[in-house]
């Protein structure tokens, strides 16, 4: 709906279209001069057409603001931020007004404190005076403003008359708790929901003092992003449901850390109350995440305190796992593999840090085995995991708005990284950017060309044969991005092998030399640090061993392997932090810590390693992964050579420097070599359709050990499954 | 008038009870609900489909709009759904989406923004009754009473039989032909109370009454004689200094 873009609208007149097209060239060619503004008397140099309130941000004036958001259109409708223009009659609106040469802005004049005065009261007049019971109190930006800018007394003694206005509550599903009374019709959130998650729910009903911020008809808002219009909602009125009445602002304390919860890496502040999770924010990361976050990174930390392992635990003769202290749980381990000899596996999964993994590779190579792989799939054949580029999202998350052509390869990153896929919409909108899909037809919140679901038409697209190959050929700044699930497949190498063939053919095409067409899109937080530290991906290793006698499970719990594909006197242990698939198999269990309970290495889908930070302390009797693992090695009698956290990082660096250039993305080159040991190997693309696991929004909340064990998710499915049967 | 019967409900509150000093938030101001409830006359279910001429009639409205803007025609669309069904149901609005390929929230905008659009039921014969000031002053109170009185209904109310609806509005711009009921696209002017009855009377008969002022005015002219600018315009020249 947003996008009518010049093209699109004057299709049928292409003259003009050249016109506006060359006129745009020749803007650029010319650079537009600066001009100058003054800004409380300030001399600032601004381009041409930047906004008041932007000149005013420049030297760091803050103009007061409700409606007006940096992601979002300018509304103009708060009108907060009114200040006084030189020679204008009345005050202008900042956030819409661009400025004019010479213009000399007074931020701070009588006018522009009683405009905002003005503003102030009006806002107030219908605003409930219930900030003791809200939830935004301590970080409402009506209370701040009002303090800062508002009237030191109040004129308002209408009570008796017709009192303040009063709105039903909507009822938007599982995550968001509205108090629509508190309401000051900025409508930001109607804005993200049909710009950034593509949802066109909200909206505003009515005209004038009964004009309101809903639905109309009785709906959730369905996105799996629709967390951020909390954080957007500069009062009350849309708040979070799992956090509601929990703590104040400065109560808590907060801790910056990264999300595990999908590949994207999303930056995050874990704020903790007691030892406990109480919420978590997004952080601005202008790389990554900009200032979103998906739902199941902010919601499912409830999950921390469920389904918890909280104290190691050995199977006793009865079968059962019973409690024991961690001395007798090692002692057991350690028996149990000092008889295997070097008949050990490991599985890691995917929710695992790059510390736990890099020890539990010395250990286990230090044992003699080296059958070390993780749970989630990859191809193996071909240049398999040697080079970093045939595993990475190569052209990184932030420039992904920029390309002009984006072939989605049995991937939903709507699902799997919807971060990532807030940037494909973006380009989609402002950037006129095309999208094709090879794979199951999806809603992605955009629309794109569906190229079926047969993956050999990859290699149609490669010789040239696919009506599509012409239009990507012409891409100046075309991307790939191939899905974890086709990977996953047992023809992924030869669908990866098409995929780096067509990569390298568009790549020679292209002027910008950083721009790079291949990308791996990765679904779980551990994959890319465990092939970089030499991890073999899939289990196929482990069913193929034989007489395997110890099998690690380091927070594996996708079920990929299971009883049966054991040997019957093979020994499970497992490690992690949630009592799930991987723990109903176990032997033993020793307690790890979750991603807020630890400073840990985690790798992106980018290949940027990225640490978060203690949060909270693990529950009960449970430790640092690392911890537990090198404590295994000393009663193994193969002691690992790191006693604290900064000589496993060295050893880190040792096996892979860029895991501890924390915040950098390396990139990975070689893609050339890649393409031909890759095109050595044998096996062709079998004609089966591509496939994603994660189809629709219900497939979205429930993916890892974490989120299956978090009632607010569970709660998210049954709205979704509910608002299914919904007529609207 | 809301507030008159806020008032009488609290007098009343005061005489049953000692009086009390409660504060309750204002009700709602406005005499239509701005969010959607499922009723037995309204809901998604009920189809809604634009007759064929009505179909021409759309496909000429959004001839009007350039590719790129036909969410321009929503409005036009809305009404000519409205003329179909004599109010706008929910099921009109998603047929105007669809039309539109819009989604259904931003018809739902407009359609809740402009109070021409009616959305519950509303009768064959709507009777809007201006009771602004200058309708007022020249007795539109009796007017209303007497459309309320002869059709036994209340302000705001439909008939059962779906054929009439009341409702008092502001201006509607005929301050000058005062009182006055718009009835559909029709003005009834200078009423009186036996003009009203007999309008209502034709209506009820099935006929269509004459519309426009009963006073024998043919519009806007003075009534009876016209009082000023009795004689011949004066020519170019007049009043102007002769030495100029």
């Amino acid at each position: 709906m947003l996008r009518l873009g010049i093209s699109k609208v004057l299709s049928g007149a292409k003259i003009q279209h050249v016109a506006v097209v060359s006129r745009a060239a020749s803007d650029i060619a010319k650079k537009p001069e600066k001009i100058e503004v003054f800004i409380d008397d300030k001399s600032v140099m601004v381009e041409p057409g930047t906004t008041v309130l932007q000149a005013a941000a420049q030297i760091g004036v803050e103009i007061p603001r409700f409606c007006y958001h940096e992601r979002l259109a300018v509304a103009g409708n708060c009108r907060m931020c009114l200040v006084e223009v030189e020679k204008s009659p009345k005050p202008v609106a900042a956030c819409a007004m661009p400025v004019m040469k010479g213009w000399r802005i007074k931020t701070d004049s009588e006018m522009t404190k009683r405009a905002r005065e003005g503003v102030m009261e009006f806002l107030l007049v219908n605003h409930p005076l219930d900030c003791p019971i809200c939830d935004q109190g301590g970080e409402c930006d009506l209370q701040d403003q009002s303090m800062a800018f508002g009237s030191d007394r109040s004129r308002f003694t209408d009570i008796d008359f017709s009192g303040k206005r009063a709105v039903e509550d909507k009822d938007i599903g599982p995550l968001i708790k509205t108090i629509m009374t508190r309401c000051i019709h900025c409508t930001r959130c109607i804005r993200f929901a049909s710009e950034v998650a593509g949802v066109d729910d909200l909206g505003t009903t009515g005209r004038g003092s009964d004009m309101q911020i809903g639905t109309y008809v009785e709906k959730f808002f369905m996105s799996e992003m629709s967390g951020n219009v909390i954080d957007l909602c500069p009062v009350g009125a849309l708040t979070s449901k799992p956090y509601s009445f929990t703590a104040r602002p400065w109560e808590i304390r907060k801790v910056d850390s990264i999300d595990v919860l999908d590949a994207v890496g999303s930056n995050i502040v874990v704020s903790t109350r007691t030892g406990e999770v109480l919420r978590i924010l997004p952080r601005t990361n202008e790389e990554i995440n900009e200032e979103w976050l998906s739902d199941k990174s902010r919601f499912a930390y409830d999950a921390l305190k469920r389904q918890r392992l909280v104290t190691p635990m050995v199977k006793g003769c009865d079968g059962q796992l019973k409690p024991v202290d961690w001395e007798a749980a090692l002692l057991t381990v350690a028996k149990a593999m000092n008889q295997a000899g070097n008949k050990i596996g490991a599985i890691a999964g995917g929710l695992t840090d790059a510390e736990a993994l890099v020890s539990l590779k010395d250990l286990l190579n230090r044992l003699g085995s080296e059958n070390l792989c993780t749970e989630h799939t990859f191809p193996m054949d071909g240049c398999a995991t040697d080079l970093r580029s045939t595993y990475l999202l190569n052209n990184k998350i932030a420039p992904v708005e920029e390309a002009d052509f984006i072939l989605l390869v049995g991937a939903n990153p709507r699902l799997e990284a919807p971060l990532l896929n807030s940037r494909i919409r973006k380009g989609y909108i402002h950037n006129e950017t095309d999208i094709a899909v090879l794979g199951p037809k999806t809603d992605m919140r955009y629309d794109y060309e569906h190229l079926g679901e047969d993956p050999s038409a990859l290699n149609q697209i490669a010789s040239g044969s696919h009506p599509l190959a012409a239009k990507l050929k012409k891409a100046k700044k075309p991307l790939i991005i191939v899905g974890a699930d086709a990977m996953a497949r047992a023809d992924g190498g030869a669908i990866r092998t098409a995929a780096m063939k067509l990569s390298q053919e568009l790549q020679s095409n292209i002027v910008d030399g950083e721009w790079k067409v291949l990308n791996i899109l990765h679904k779980v937080a551990g994959q890319v640090a465990a092939l970089d530290l030499g991890y073999s991906a899939g289990v196929e290793k482990i069913r193929n061993a034989d007489g395997i006698k110890v099998l690690f499970l380091l927070g594996a719990d996708e079920g990929t392997i299971s009883r049966d594909d054991l040997p019957k006197d093979c020994f499970v242990v497992y490690q992690g932090h949630h009592g799930d698939h991987g723990a109903s198999i176990a032997d033993a269990i020793l307690p790890g810590a979750a991603y807020t309970e630890k400073q840990a290495t985690y790798v992106n889908t980018e290949g940027r390693a990225q640490q978060t930070l203690v949060a909270v302390t693990p529950p009960g009797q449970a430790k640092e992964d690392w911890k537990i693992i090198r404590a295994l090695s000393e009663i193994l009698g193969s002691k690992l050579p790191y006693d604290n956290l900064d000589q496993v990082r060295y050893r880190l660096e040792e096996v892979a420097p860029h895991l501890t250039r924390y915040g950098a993305a390396e990139n990975a080159n070689y893609f050339k070599q890649a393409l031909a040991i890759s095109t050595m190997a044998k096996g062709n693309i079998s004609n089966s359709p591509l496939d994603v696991k994660q189809k629709k929004l219900e497939d979205f909340f429930m993916t890892d050990a974490i989120s299956r064990a978090s009632p607010t998710m569970a709660k998210c499915v049954a709205a979704v499954k509910k608002h299914m049967e919904s007529k609207y | 008038m809301l507030s008159s019967v806020r008032k009488a409900g609290c007098s009343l509150w005061r005489g049953v009870v000692a009086p009390r000093s409660i504060q309750t938030s204002s009700a709602l101001q406005h005499d239509s609900l701005f969010v959607h409830r499922d009723s037995a006359a309204d809901n998604p279910d009920i189809k809604f489909e634009f007759t064929p001429d009505n179909i021409k009639r759309a496909d000429a409205i959004l001839a009007i709009y350039p590719e790129g803007h036909k969410r321009a025609a929503m409005i036009p669309l809305l009404d000519l759904a409205q003329r179909q069904q004599g109010w706008l149901p929910l099921s009109a609005m998603h047929a105007v989406a669809d039309m539109l390929k819009l989604p259904r929230m931003r018809v739902y905008e407009v359609a809740t923004f402009y109070t021409m659009f009616m959305r519950k039921p509303t009768g064959k014969y709507h009777l809007q009754v201006c009771t602004t000031t200058p309708c007022w002053l020249r007795g539109s109170d009796e007017i209303l009473e007497t459309i309320c009185k002869n059709l036994n209904m209340k302000v705001g109310e439909t008939s059962k039989d779906g054929m009439y609806t009341i409702s008092e509005v502001e201006c509607l711009g005929a301050c000058v032909n005062a009182p006055m009921v718009q009835i559909n696209d029709d003005y009834y002017e200078d009423l009186t109370v036996q003009d009203t009855e007999e309008i209502l009377s034709d209506l009820k008969a099935g006929k269509r009454p004459r519309a426009g002022p009963r006073s024998g005015r043919f519009a806007a002219e003075p009534l009876g004689e016209p009082t000023s600018l009795k004689g011949e315009p004066t020519g170019p020249g007049f009043g102007v200094r002769a030495d100029l």
